[in-house]
């Protein structure tokens, strides 16, 4: 037995999205079909806060997934990951290890030269891992990304988020500077052109204080962060095989969450554009085209690390480049996920992910 | 003259004496046999222990236990993760499948660190179904075999499982061992990240068990495996002492080849290495042979051994023995050391004895007469050494060692006392031929003395183990007679069924005894917790040592509770001490009861005082009493009404049976050691009797010409034989006594922790003693009819020449 194998099992389910068709052609827990007795994300639906904070154990798979672009005071950049995945055996919760629902953390710290991935999983129902919706906080064994709101005001307007593991840990103090964002259709997420889809809201505005523990030392790091909640029970088509994610802190104060979910063809493209206020644009499905124009070789296959990211409706044409090509989360499903910055006819910071490489 | 004819001219006193020659290897690979067989079994079991410890206990990785003995809360490990400790935990207890009781270990393996992940729980789907229910078990194949129809719950077979547990999710264990948000102990990784709150801190009420440290059933079988190791050395010892005494001879028969060799002018150092090199050759040789006997010895064993292991202590050790090549090498070593050992004398004897001196067995006896005040002193040493450990000194070894003095310094007295015995008959008797009788038999004391004190050591260890058993086994029986007071004893396979049957039974029997218990960790150890209702049958017949005279209405009442004797011997209990059962329940001393047969310690309280505590404790066997004639009646309706399968109604008879056949298994191996051992000695004193007889001719020849005939002389012979075996023979049995009481007043109490009365068998004494007699006179029938059959001429010839 190794724990390697669970995690990959955990891995496969909860990061089906990441990894795409692999998963699903091997009808891994039927992923991509039909959802067993999990519910599936409708149209129509309106978040309820705090609840949809806290879990929904009865959808397959959900996350609490966090990125912060930071910068130490000499002007040092670095990035920092910190990801809670729920993953469910079976659509109920029950208490003590009964309890069907998996939980899996991914912490890592990025800065140009090294790159710090830690993993954590746990089973549910006895209190090693979770998330409780008001107060808010979601945790796996000693990592933690905790509310300090007040009850009755937005829950995760101010959080606390610590991770630590033997070479690297942070503490990071979030203070949002804008509301919560939905995508898609008011939080229905589409993700392909079949008809799969999450429910998927953002806090995109998180202005950051903190500090980060490296191997050579403690660095105090003001920064950008935004956290993704995401839920589904099917979320990727069967002929899809990855995703490249981005979330860009443009500095005219707006934001843009693009994804493509690539496939044999085309790929599906979908975006939201967010004011600087905080109002969601939603962008239709092929409005953002992205191009690779670098690669490397990262763990022993070429990545592209460098993208052209344009959306021509708005006149919107980048190239980001990343703080680090080697950015690479060898966890039980290794995957790519690092800061970025990018510049063109408007200049930022920002994460990109990618997967199924 | 080339090296090779010396060798051959040293060698050939060999092809002239097969027997001898046979005596020696014989000796040597005996000796070597019985050490490695015994070498072989324990580590054997050793390597087994290991296995389960490492692969079952995870006792590579430290482990938090509780310290006050309760179990461990759940919470303590969610409260240790969160906290940033990598750390699983685990739950484990017995359970019953069927009629097979298993180990049941639940793991949690997302968090179980992998370096104590021994076991393949194989690709990710299987992990998943491990972790959902229903669940699995992991068994080895033999338990699966075992259990297979007797649960619902999916087998999954893993060849690194031990027989007799399965891993289970800890979700799933905790379900069947009723220990909901409860934890046997929590296992902790060895990567751990700095910086972490202390242990001490987070959790002060459990307690860090360090990796590797001893196991339980390391613990407990120690002294199996001391008393083992015991009977080894002592085989050995035996059989060392044919070694010695047949290579002194041989050096001594052969002094007349050496002074011609030294004449002719090969070098003393060529000599030496020669006669080394045979030595060595010889040792290998019988090693060889010595080392394939032990194996077979072993195998032949080892399975009444893991048998024992498995009764006595729960141990599983695997009946086949695997080949060690340490155990190879351990083997000729020992054989090669013994022999140097046994031969130095002779080797150094051989440079300092000038080279033309007379070449007269005598020498050999002289030097011995002068070691003998020596040998006095020595005996009066380690007897004395023996009474100051009995004194004062503690624990097994301590024990063992009192045994060991006690016999070496009563074999080193062996000859003196003999001697004295031979030197008063020689003065009180008046005739000339009964006077040279006692003489000689004195002259040929050095030549036998060896075989003597082996014989004696023999003797006494057959006479003491005897001695030991069967008290021991007489004891036993009026204690199960005692224990086993219920006629019948019934298992429900559920708590539903056994609902029913209490309520059905409630009319049929005189009254109902449920057997409930709880393991528990009471000061440390892991003990069982039993309850018992207020009853007659416990009043009567429950085998008390020492208690109060309200002894059961306090156990009635639950003011206090029962312990056995090696729990109250272990921890040196005292009625009216204070126990803390489990974290929230105290209780008092009030009574000891002996406890055969059971390893560990055992506490005993009423069944109300344990149900509060335990509401969930299973409820499944009860034992019923009844008029003995209704048993067979009770039986079929029983298996009629509920259909209830043969093995979950017992009745007493077929249990004693059953406790009886564990009981003489236990000492099959003992009783076996013990034989060969006897044979060893009787081998010994054989070779003895046959070297001594070619050396005899310059005493013979004189009496012969004075007119006494050959066959009176045999008879003599034979006569003297018996004497001194006769004599070994009443040594042994004060001697064997002592080694009894030793055994059961000292080792038992330190090996088991109970303390047996011990009896006396004097008509084992009568049938050892025929044994004996037999032996004797086997052994001196060869040398007896040499000397029968001897041509006068070869009798003359002693008058003519000098050898």
């Amino acid at each position: 037995m190794s724990v390697r194998s669970i995690a990959f099992a955990l891995a496969v389910m909860t990061m089906a999205s990441l990894s795409g068709s692999q998963a699903a052609s091997e009808g891994f827990a039927g992923l991509g079909s039909a959802a067993e007795g999990f519910s599936v994300p409708q149209p129509g639906l309106l978040f309820r806060f705090p609840a949809d904070h806290g879990p929904h154990p009865d959808f397959r798979i959900e996350w609490w997934y966090l990125t912060a672009n930071l910068e130490a005071p000499d002007g040092t950049r670095y990035g920092a990951q910190w990801t809670l995945f729920r993953s469910a055996l079976a659509p109920r919760e029950a208490s003590g290890w009964s309890s069907p629902q998996l939980w899996m953390g991914h912490a890592a710290v990025t800065t140009s030269g090294d790159h710090f991935v830690a993993e954590r999983i746990s089973r549910g129902g006895v209190g090693q891992a979770g998330v409780v919706a008001e107060p808010f906080s979601a945790w796996i064994d000693d990592w933690q990304m905790k509310g300090l709101a007040a009850p009755g005001s937005d829950q995760l307007a101010d959080l606390n988020v610590t991770a630590a593991a033997k070479d690297f840990g942070y503490e990071l103090r979030l203070s949002a500077t804008g509301p919560l964002v939905p995508h898609g259709d008011n939080g229905y997420s589409v993700k392909s052109a079949k008809g799969q889809a999450s429910y998927y809201y953002s806090q995109p505005f998180y202005a950051v204080t903190g500090s980060l523990a490296l191997p050579t030392g403690n660095v105090a790091v003001t920064g950008k962060a935004w956290l993704d909640r995401e839920w589904s029970s099917q979320p990727l088509a069967e002929d899809q095989t990855g995703w490249d994610w981005f979330s860009l802190h443009l500095d005219t104060g707006e934001k843009l969450m693009g994804f493509r979910l690539r496939d044999a063809g085309e790929g599906f493209t979908s975006a939201t554009w967010i004011t600087a206020e905080g109002r969601p644009e939603p962008l239709p499905a092929g409005a953002l085209q992205i191009v690779p124009v670098r690669t490397a070789k990262v763990a022993g296959r070429r990545i592209p690390v460098a993208w052209n990211v344009r959306i021509p409706s708005r006149g919107f044409d980048v190239t980001t480049t990343p703080l680090n090509d080697q950015a690479w989360m060898s966890t039980s499903t290794p995957y790519w996920e690092g800061p970025i910055s990018f510049g063109g006819n408007v200049g930022g910071r920002g994460y990109l992910e990618m997967t199924g490489y | 003259m080339t090296t090779w004819t010396v060798a051959t001219a040293l060698l050939s006193h060999w092809r002239r004496r097969p027997l001898q020659f046979g005596a020696l290897l014989s000796g040597l690979a005996l000796a070597t046999a019985l050490w490695s067989g015994v070498q072989a079994i324990n580590a054997e079991a050793r390597a087994s222990y290991t296995r389960a410890a490492v692969v079952l206990d995870q006792n590579g990785l430290a482990n938090l236990v509780s310290s006050n003995g309760s179990s461990v809360p759940q919470s303590a490990f969610v409260r240790l993760r969160r906290a940033g400790w990598n750390v699983s935990p685990v739950v484990e207890g017995d359970y019953r499948f069927g009629t097979t009781r298993l180990r049941v270990i639940g793991i949690e393996p997302l968090t179980m660190p992998a370096e104590a992940q021994t076991i393949d729980l194989g690709n990710a789907g299987d992990l998943l179904s491990f972790i959902s229910p229903p669940g699995t078990l992991v068994v080895s194949a033999g338990t699966a075999e075992k259990i297979r129809g007797q649960t619902d719950l999916a087998l999954r077979v893993s060849d690194r499982m031990l027989d007799g547990a399965a891993f289970v999710d800890i979700g799933l264990a905790q379900r069947l061992l009723r220990r909901d948000g409860e934890l046997s102990r929590i296992v902790v990784a060895e990567n751990q990240r700095s910086g972490l709150e202390p242990l001490e801190k987070l959790v002060p009420t459990l307690s860090v068990r360090e990796p590797n440290a001893e196991t339980d059933v390391e613990h407990l079988t120690e002294s199996f495996h001391l008393n083992l190791t015991a009977f080894g050395l002592l085989a050995f010892a035996v059989g060392l002492f044919i070694v010695y005494s047949t290579i002194g001879l041989a050096f001594e028969q052969r002094r007349p080849t050496f002074r011609t060799l030294r004449c002719l002018g090969v070098s003393l150092r060529v000599l030496a290495v020669l006669l080394l090199a045979e030595l060595v050759l010889f040792a290998l040789a019988a090693g060889a042979v010595g080392v394939a006997i032990g194996y077979l010895v072993a195998s032949l064993l080892l399975p009444g051994v893991a048998a024992t292991l498995e009764g006595l202590y729960g141990a599983s050790v695997p009946g086949t023995l695997s080949l060690r090549p340490e155990w190879w090498v351990s083997g000729f070593a020992i054989a090669v050391a013994g022999t140097l050992v046994s031969s130095a004398q002779s080797l150094l004897r051989l440079t300092r004895v000038p080279l033309l001196a007379a070449a007269q067995p005598q020498t050999w006896g002289r030097s011995w007469q002068a070691g003998r005040r020596f040998q006095v002193l020595a005996a009066a040493a380690l007897l004395a050494l023996s009474g100051a450990l009995l004194l004062w000194a503690e624990g097994l070894e301590a024990g063992f060692g009192v045994l060991g003095c006690l016999l070496l310094g009563a074999s080193l007295l062996l000859p003196t006392v003999l001697s004295g015995f031979l030197t008063v008959m020689q003065r009180t008797s008046s005739r000339a031929l009964v006077t040279w009788f006692w003489a000689d038999a004195r002259q040929q004391l050095p030549g036998l003395s060896l075989a003597l004190m082996a014989l004696l050591l023999a003797l006494a260890a057959n006479v003491g183990v005897g001695t030991m058993v069967s008290s021991f086994r007489l004891t036993f029986v009026g204690w199960l007679d005692q224990r086993l007071a219920a006629e019948l004893y019934v298992a429900a396979r559920n708590e539903g069924e056994a609902d029913r049957l209490r309520t059905w039974l409630a009319t049929k029997v005189e009254s109902v005894l449920p057997i409930s218990s709880v393991d528990a960790e009471i000061r440390g150890q892991p003990m069982q917790i039993f309850g018992v209702v207020d009853d007659p049958t416990y009043r009567k017949h429950w085998p008390l040592i020492v208690g109060l005279p309200d002894v059961w209405d306090r156990v009635a009442s639950g003011q206090g509770v029962l312990v056995n004797e090696q729990f109250w011997r272990r921890d040196r209990l005292r009625i009216g001490d204070q126990l803390d059962l489990a974290s929230d329940w105290k209780s008092t001393v009030v009574g000891v009861y002996s406890d055969y047969g059971n390893p560990k310690g055992q506490v005993i309280a009423g069944i109300n005082a344990l149900t509060s505590r335990y509401p969930q404790v299973s409820r499944l066997r009860y034992g019923l009493r009844i008029q003995p004639d209704q048993v067979a009646d009770l039986r079929s309706r029983l298996s009629d009404e509920f259909g209830l399968p043969p093995d979950n109604v017992v009745d007493q008879a077929a249990l004693k049976e059953q406790s009886r056949r564990i009981f003489d298994r236990t000492f099959l191996v003992t009783g076996a050691l013990n034989i060969f051992t006897l044979g060893v000695a009787a081998l010994a004193m054989f070779s003895s009797l046959l070297t001594l007889s070619e050396m005899r001719l310059p005493q013979l020849a004189p009496v012969w010409a004075m007119g006494i005939t050959r066959r009176d002389l045999a008879l003599l012979e034979l006569l003297r034989t018996l004497v001194l075996w006769l004599v070994t023979f009443i040594a042994a049995l004060p001697l064997g006594l002592a080694l009894a009481w030793v055994l059961l007043a000292v080792v038992n109490v330190e090996a088991f922790g109970w303390r047996l009365p011990m009896h006396i068998f004097p008509y084992e004494w009568v049938r050892l003693g025929l044994v004996v007699l037999a032996a004797a006179v086997v052994s001196v029938f060869i040398p007896l009819r040499r000397l029968a059959g001897l041509a006068p001429s070869d009798l003359l010839k002693v008058f003519a020449n000098e050898r």
